[in-house]
């Protein structure tokens, strides 16, 4: 029989188990409106892709080939090789909306709360950064993200990497802006903190409300630091459907959170549960 | 090119030809040390063979190719067939900590013969679906042991990677007394009984930890994966199916071996079973039905033809096995607890190939099937558990029954363990 002042200790013991679990579980926030950013004027691309171009350079994969320059011309899609692009949509003689692609550097990003050994980081300043050299090749980046952005590099058979816009980390950290902000030429990207184009934004929607009529990035998974304002509605942009407005990882961690309850929970269940089954030398059939 | 072509040639002659006669070593092994006698014989070794050489060429052409060359994963799908194998691997080896929690945390005596053989199976199948399988489906396999030293808590597959390590050797202190019996290495045996039942303990929270964390690992993709089986409630899904499916997992494994080793076994061993799992699969059938109308989900079992079908065949496989037990005149038969535990197994893989895979197609707009070479490497991880419990069987006290917590641990008598006098009533 556990005497009440032994009940006592345990229980006083769990609960400060549970707390300094909670507390070391407990992550300081970043300043989101301090975070880097970039506002996307979709109204203002013309679909130059020197961004692509610029990009392709700066990551060291070369310029885009002669014959993939051009409105509406190139893959069309983002993988190992091509960390940005301008996606034509619909491509060919009915071209639409060109809307530039690559990662949207969420606030709070699934891919940095998936991966199991950290190789994916958010940085304290805003850029969404890959370790190469922690990565295991799980993969679960690439399936988590909400956006489809990571690639993989699935022809590299010893040490297979995982390709995504850094927001040119590099280049911040040397107070530059991203390589695809510098060579755009019409301004339909800026960059800056994400407070301050957030405003922008809205007060562009405010200004000149028949020039756009919707603004994405702010809420969607949280928030992104890419925010893109257009004429045109964020499904006919081609943007994910379905995607709720809260960060992916608080879906996930309702359940992670749980954890330390369940450890103390079903250690105590069974333990009672052995004693008593062991109480009076052995068990009944 | 054409060197590098020579040494590829060269490497998969090797691995073939290795794996081929491995097989016939093995299928030498396991026919008691001699050339098959029947038609049966003949046919089974050469499956094997067959089997392993295919296996050869698949393995030696991963790893001197990488995924892409060999498998029909993709940027679009970059989970395949072989993290299913792990979540379907994983939810069949629940079976192990079950038994281990009836046997060691409850006492019953029941379920004391079939310990072995169900925690046995329950080893190899984390050995072969969770470590085996992540070994060829990583990337970087050669950096499977990162999460040990690079930790990232918010993660659920660090969690779940953590919890199976840690329950691989829980299982292997389980599975120790076997061995030791074997050597009879009496005094790291009584040891070893000493410790089992803390072991245990950690072994059924570790289980209910990284079992409902398979299903956690789907949480993140609200808008990829089907609400037919996208919910929040996926955690709690992903553990009471793993308990069912453990329950059905002991009832297969040990019938079967008792079965195919000519042994005896009590019929309410598998009854008892059977009666076990009858509530649980009622809790999680009601469960799901419930959570599909509150989210107002069952309308894309027509959206979605493929998904509809495996869906509803899913739930098939989930009823049916509740008309058997419960019809009073069968639910007392072992043949038919056996023919329950069939389609529960089977449904509970399919719900988490459904997860893992078919229920995200749609969204991803991908069409992935695995190639030959992933099925291939699947069949092979799968017969590698095959045959090692075959020679554990063979060469290990398989069938002895443990001597639980025994003059040891809790002060209890060793003869308090023996079992009376069972009845042989002939095959299943």
């Amino acid at each position: 029989m556990i005497s009440r002042r032994k009940f006592l200790q345990a229980g006083a013991t769990g609960a400060l188990a549970v707390l300094g679990a909670r507390q070391l579980f407990a992550e300081p926030q970043a300043d989101t409106n301090a975070c880097a950013s970039v506002l996307v004027d979709l109204t203002r691309c013309i679909g130059c892709r020197a961004c692509e171009n610029a990009c392709r350079v700066r990551a060291g994969f070369g310029p885009l080939p002669t014959a993939a320059i051009g409105y509406g011309a190139g893959d069309g899609k983002l993988s190992f090789h091509t960390r940005t692009f301008i996606d034509f949509r619909n491509g060919g003689t009915n071209l639409k909306q060109p809307v530039k692609r690559q990662c949207m550097h969420c606030v709070d990003p699934a891919c940095v709360s998936v991966c199991p050994v950290a190789a994916l980081e958010k940085t304290a300043t805003g850029p969404v950064v890959y370790h190469e050299n922690i990565c295991i090749g799980c993969r679960y980046c690439i399936l988590a993200c909400p956006f489809s952005v990571p690639k993989y590099e699935w022809d590299n058979a010893l040490m297979p990497r995982v390709g995504k816009c850094d927001f040119c980390a590099d280049r911040q950290a040397k107070d530059q802006s991203p390589a695809c902000v510098a060579a755009c030429p019409t301004g339909a990207l800026k960059f800056g903190k994400r407070g301050g184009l957030l405003q922008e934004a809205k007060a562009r929607l405010d200004s000149q409300p028949n020039r756009y009529t919707s603004i994405y990035g702010e809420d969607i998974v949280g928030g992104t630091s890419w925010i893109y304002v257009s004429d045109t509605a964020p499904e006919e942009l081609g943007f994910p459907p379905g995607l709720p407005n809260v960060p992916l990882p608080s879906l996930t961690w309702k359940a992670i959170s749980k954890l330390p309850f369940v450890v103390i929970g079903v250690g105590l269940i069974l333990s009672a549960i052995v004693r008593w089954r062991t109480r009076n030398g052995m068990e009944q059939p | 090119m054409n060197e590098f072509n020579w040494i590829l040639a060269l490497f998969r002659i090797v691995g073939v030809l290795a794996m081929m006669s491995a097989a016939g070593f093995v299928c030498w092994l396991l026919s008691g040390r001699q050339s098959p006698k029947h038609i049966s014989g003949i046919f089974g070794w050469s499956l094997l063979i067959v089997l392993w050489g295919l296996g050869g060429y698949a393995f030696t052409s991963r790893y001197a190719l990488g995924l892409g060359a060999v498998t029909n994963l993709s940027d679009q799908f970059p989970w395949g067939i072989w993290k299913a194998l792990v979540v379907c691997g994983i939810a069949f080896a629940a079976g192990g900590f079950l038994t281990a929690c009836m046997v060691y945390i409850f006492r019953i005596r029941t379920f004391y013969p079939i310990l072995r053989p169900v925690v046995l199976a329950a080893y190899l199948g984390y050995m072969l679906s969770a470590s085996g399988a992540l070994l060829v489906d990583l990337g970087r396999y050669h950096q499977i042991w990162r999460p040990i030293f690079y930790w990232q808590h918010h993660s659920v597959l660090f969690e779940v990677s953590w919890c199976v390590m840690l329950y691989t050797g829980v299982l292997s202190v389980e599975f120790a007394p076997i061995v030791l019996d074997r050597f009879g290495w009496k005094r790291i045996s009584r040891f070893v009984h000493a410790i089992t039942v803390p072991f245990v303990i950690c072994g059924v929270i570790l289980s209910t930890l990284h079992q409902s964390s398979l299903g956690s690992l789907f949480l993140i993709v609200p808008n990829k994966l089907l609400p037919l089986w996208y919910t929040p409630l996926l955690p709690i899904f992903f553990f009471l199916s793993a308990l069912i499916s453990g329950f059905a997992m002991a009832i297969f494994v040990s019938a079967l071996t008792f079965w195919i080793f000519h042994k005896p076994l009590e019929p309410r061993v598998l009854t008892s079973l059977a009666k076990g799992m009858t509530p649980l699969l009622f809790i999680y059938l009601f469960l799901r039905i419930a959570d599909l109308t509150a989210r107002n989900a069952w309308m894309y079992i027509f959206r979605c033809p493929l998904q509809g079908f495996t869906f509803t065949l899913e739930m098939l496989l989930l009823t049916l096995p509740l008309f058997v037990v419960l019809r009073t005149r069968w639910s007392g038969r072992r043949r038919w607890a056996f023919a329950a535990a069939i389609p529960v197994i089977l449904g509970v893989n399919l719900n988490r190939l459904n997860v893992a895979w078919i229920g995200l197609l749609p969204a991803t707009g991908s069409n992935y099937f695995p190639s030959w070479i992933e099925i291939t490497i699947v069949l092979n991880l799968l017969s590698f558990g095959v045959v090692l419990f075959g020679m554990a069987a063979r060469y290990l006290p398989l069938f002895e029954h443990p001597d639980i917590g025994g003059h040891h641990a809790l002060g209890i008598t060793a003869d308090a363990t023996a079992i009376g006098p069972m009845e042989v009533s002939g095959h299943v």
